[in-house]
């Protein structure tokens, strides 16, 4: 496990920081001279989880590479947030192309690197491509795949915040079943979102046995900057799929984007873990198991379900899903020990 | 400068963007109260000797804690640790164990011989205090550190007062009791015992500027039982004094102890280690009514004594006693029911609590005594100007803990009174309920116990029943803190804002926001463990 959970000290990995542990022990967030890749004075929304995401990764791979780290963004939220020409909060070189290739661009530039590199020009320098779960799953995932069947030595990170929030939440091939967004209303029979044959990314990207592949939430700071780092140390493709909560999209109040990420995890709704050349090498197990309900209830794109008579069927489908990450991914809680 | 091709603008930093104008709350630092400290009796700063204490700075520790109470040895053996019941980890698993914790840093400061510093500029003023219960000694101390010369005239031949006469060794080894008085002594105090006052006006001629009374509350309460000449009835309070001296008092094989009390049970527990085949307590009402604490019935129950409920004493004979059964009326008070019992018993010790001696207080103009309590005001002063007075003989709580209250409160508002002022407590901060906290943060950890000390020893010797934790468990136990209201670096108001508002200032100096930036959102709040930050909303 790249992950090793430090279990008691107060707060043990569960703070951002710990003033009881040796400072190597100690996160990449909590030092006073972390990168802050992503700077402050960005448009996000209040509370966004896709920039808090966003800094916690890159400044995570700044840190593993040595800051020789080039990133290209596919359009969404991140990049126009960040990125209102000529303004940017980007304080690593960082190049925005289109909505769907960002997988391709991170390619060319590591091929690139690779050229210079041969030549005596640059160090070592990395690559990263990042993008929203509609850049990655739907528009992307053309050139992503490409980019991982290639093997290509790119770290992609996923910022899943189940929609095209960007454009005003729209439905995305990552959004949850039931979830009501633009373009799938909480109307008729069946309101909200179908509950398709899902596309879980992580899975895919398994199926093509790159190197390394791992899910994780603004929840799990440590887990999350482990996941970066234990990345860095492969070459080839790598792919991150990182829960973002988005408090516009999912109507949840902008204080509890945390927490929203916190019961994904908890009720199993999202499974935690990671896999080496397509198998699974560990997961985050649950801590304190809760009934989906209590990440469905908060959520207004939810609210449909709730109603007078509450949507007891769809909930116990949902319920369902989440029962099956569980069984599938082994995540049930176990016993803390010290 | 030269521009590539389709570029008009030079690239700028979004740190032009001032977000802050977005907000329309804004979340600022705060300190509350945690419940611990609301509830310990001598004030305490609970959580934040325990911070020091979980870095392992074990000094550090003991020097907050003494800032509010001079007798942690002492303390973490007799204190009742009411702040236990107070604690939000109770809410999470089980209550920090503050009171082992306590002890450990008592014993730890005996064993590494750390000594009080002196603080104020000497005064020049000499403060009688009379004495030497928990209530002397800490008002003594606390004179002494803010500069006054504290003398203690003390009737004994030894100080400590109940803590010595009252409270038997297995629960406060006499060593320990010594070295933190010793401490206080070399601290400055005087101490002059076998010196008992008897005119308070008189005595206060001698050159003093002020007095605080901590005369305890000495004489027991007796209840008539007919008795025949061989039947011994003795009282707790002299059986409990007799046995810090030379000749331990004779009880016999067959003791009744009379009363619901601690002492009740001391006194029990003490006549089983003398020896006594029996030792039954007798009282009145049921267990759940009873003034004793739960954990000294179960303990005592342990050793071997038996209680009788709903029991009182009609008559004492020559080698037994009679009882009559009590019942419970709907009010809840017991009522004879005619009903007798013969049980053998070659004593009978009352335990039925203490009044005070206040003849030293005869014709001290001003005095009020209520129910035999003398009145004090918010700063333990009495109605006679200069004369303040705490501990057991000035409230119906009777314990250590509240006589170091008094003593550290009294010492404050005398100070003040020296200077012509009324002593005014700074506001407190409103509590660090469980509610404000975000308890996800926290490791799970259960409460660790402390040993105890085997049965038989229990039932035939004086030594400590309750031992206390080593190190590791001492720091393991001060760990479980979840530091409410205050905060504790943990950096997650750093780590989780999404727009880098806050600035870490570094170790022991917190963070503080950035306003230009921080949009309101709410996540610092929501994401602070310990409840240490608020939302308060934007004027405009
Ligand atoms: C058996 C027993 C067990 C107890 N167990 C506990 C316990 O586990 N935990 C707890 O918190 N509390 C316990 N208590 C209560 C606690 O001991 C008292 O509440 C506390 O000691 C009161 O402190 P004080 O300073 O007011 O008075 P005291 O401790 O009674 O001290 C008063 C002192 O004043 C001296 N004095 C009196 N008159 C004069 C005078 N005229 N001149 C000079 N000196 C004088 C006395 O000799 C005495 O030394 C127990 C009490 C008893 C009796
Ligand atoms: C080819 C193309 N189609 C559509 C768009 C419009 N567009 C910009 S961002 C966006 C949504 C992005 O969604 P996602 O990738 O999930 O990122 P998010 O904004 O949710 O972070 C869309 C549809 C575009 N820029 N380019
Ligand atoms: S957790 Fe710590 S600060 Fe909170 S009540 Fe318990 S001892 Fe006090
Ligand atoms: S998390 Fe940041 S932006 Fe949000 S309220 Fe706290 S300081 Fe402000
Ligand atoms: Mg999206």
């Amino acid at each position: 496990m790249s992950f090793q959970p430090v279990k008691f000290y107060q707060t043990g990995t569960f703070t951002v920081g710990n003033r009881l542990l040796p400072p190597e022990e100690r996160s990449v967030q909590a030092s006073g001279k972390r990168f802050n890749s992503i700077n402050s004075g960005h448009r996000a929304c209040q509370g966004c989880g896709e920039a808090l995401g966003a800094r916690y990764a890159i400044d995570a791979a700044m840190e593993a590479t040595d800051s020789q780290l080039i990133a290209a963004n596919a359009t969404g939220c991140l990049e126009v947030f960040s990125t209102p020409y000529p303004e940017t909060s980007w304080q690593i070189p960082w190049i925005h192309s289109l909505f769907g290739n960002a997988a391709a661009v991170a390619t060319g530039i590591a091929a690139a690197m690779k050229v210079k590199r041969a030549k005596g020009k640059v160090g070592d320098v990395r690559v990263v491509a990042q993008g929203g779960d509609g850049g990655t799953t739907d528009i992307g995932f053309g050139c992503l795949s490409g980019m991982f069947e290639r093997n290509d030595d790119v770290l992609y990170i996923c910022y899943d915040n189940g929609g095209y929030m960007n454009t005003g939440v729209q439905r995305s091939s990552a959004t949850p079943a039931a979830a009501r967004t633009a373009t799938t209303p909480a109307v008729g029979h069946d309101p909200g979102n179908v509950f398709g044959q899902g596309k879980f990314l992580p899975a895919i990207a398994m199926a093509h046995d790159i190197p390394y592949v791992a899910t994780a939430t603004v929840a799990d700071l440590r887990d999350l900057e482990a996941k970066v780092r234990r990345a860095m140390e492969f070459r080839g493709a790598r792919y991150i799929h990182i829960l973002v909560p988005c408090p516009l999209g999912w109507g949840t109040p902008s204080h509890d984007t945390i927490k929203m990420a916190r019961l994904a995890k908890e009720t199993g709704i999202f499974p935690v873990f990671e896999a080496e050349h397509g198998e699974v090498k560990s997961v985050l197990a649950i801590r304190r198991p809760l009934p989906v309900e209590e990440y469905l209830r908060p959520q207004k794109r939810f609210a449909h379900l709730f109603g007078k008579s509450p949507a007891v069927a769809t909930i116990a489908r949902i319920q369902a899903l989440a029962d099956k990450n569980i069984r599938k991914y082994r995540l049930q809680a176990r016993q803390e020990s010290h | 400068m030269e521009k590539p091709f389709a570029i008009t603008l030079n690239p700028g930093s979004s740190l032009a963007n001032h977000t802050g104008s977005w907000r329309t709350v804004r979340p600022e630092y705060v300190s509350r109260l945690p419940p611990c400290n609301a509830a310990c009796p001598a004030g305490e700063n609970i959580q934040g000797w325990l911070f020091h204490a979980e870095s392992g700075d074990y000094e550090q520790a003991w020097r907050a804690l003494t800032e509010n109470n001079p007798l942690p040895a002492i303390m973490g053996r007799v204190c009742y640790h009411p702040c236990e019941n107070g604690c939000n980890r109770q809410y999470v698993d089980a209550s920090v164990g503050i009171n082992s914790v306590e002890r450990f840093l008592g014993d730890e400061a005996i064993k590494r011989g750390w000594k009080f510093a002196t603080q104020a500029p000497i005064s020049g003023k000499r403060v009688l205090v009379v004495g030497s219960g928990p209530a002397g000694l800490s008002a003594a101390y606390h004179l002494t550190r803010l500069g006054h010369q504290a003398v203690i005239y003390e009737a004994a031949e030894l100080a400590g007062g109940m803590m010595r006469f009252g409270i038997p060794k297995y629960r406060l080894p006499r060593e320990v009791l010594d070295a933190e008085i010793q401490r206080l002594v070399d601290f400055g105090v005087e101490l002059h015992l076998q010196t008992k006052v008897t005119n308070i006006l008189d005595t206060l001629k001698k050159g003093f500027d002020a007095v605080f009374l901590g005369v305890g509350a000495h004489i027991a309460k007796r209840a008539y039982i007919p008795a025949g000449d061989a039947n011994k009835v003795l009282d707790a309070v002299s059986v409990l004094h007799n046995m810090e001296d030379a000749s331990a008092p004779m009880l016999g094989r067959k003791v009744v102890v009379y009363g619901g009390g601690n002492t009740a049970i001391d006194v029990a527990r003490t006549a089983k280690r003398l020896g006594a085949e029996e030792a039954i307590i007798v009282y009145r009402r049921t267990r759940d009514k009873m003034p004793a604490h739960d954990f000294e019935v179960e303990e005592a129950l342990q050793e071997g004594i038996s209680i009788k409920w709903l029991s009182t004493i009609k008559e004492a004979g020559e080698s037994d006693i009679m009882i009559e059964k009590m019942a419970l009326d709907e009010n809840g008070f017991p009522q004879p029911t005619g009903e007798f019992e013969r049980i053998e018993a070659d004593s009978v010790v009352l335990a039925l609590g203490q009044d005070t001696d206040l003849s030293l207080l005869d014709n001290v103009p001003g005095l009020i005594v209520d129910k035999g309590l003398i009145q004090v005001d918010k700063g333990m002063m009495t109605g006679h100007p200069g004369v303040f007075a705490g501990g057991d003989m000035a409230n119906n709580e009777r314990t250590v803990t509240v006589a170091v209250g008094h003593g550290k409160k009294a010492a404050r508002a005398i100070d003040a009174w020296l200077r012509g002022e009324t002593y005014a407590p700074p506001p407190k901060h409103e509590i660090a309920t469980f509610e404000r906290m975000n308890p996800w943060y926290y490791s799970d950890a259960p409460k660790t116990m402390r040993p105890v000390l085997d049965i038989i020893r229990r039932q035939s010797t004086f030594d400590e029943v309750l031992g206390g934790l080593d190190e590791s468990n001492a720091q393991f136990e001060a760990r479980r803190c979840m530091s409410c209201g205050n905060c504790f670096e943990c950096d997650n108001c750093y780590g989780v804002c999404p727009d880098n508002a806050v600035i870490k200032l570094g170790p022991g100096k917190g963070f503080k926001f950035n306003y230009d930036y921080c949009k309101g959102c709410g996540m610092c709040v929501a994401e602070c463990p310990c409840g240490a930050i608020r939302t308060v909303p934007e004027e405009n």
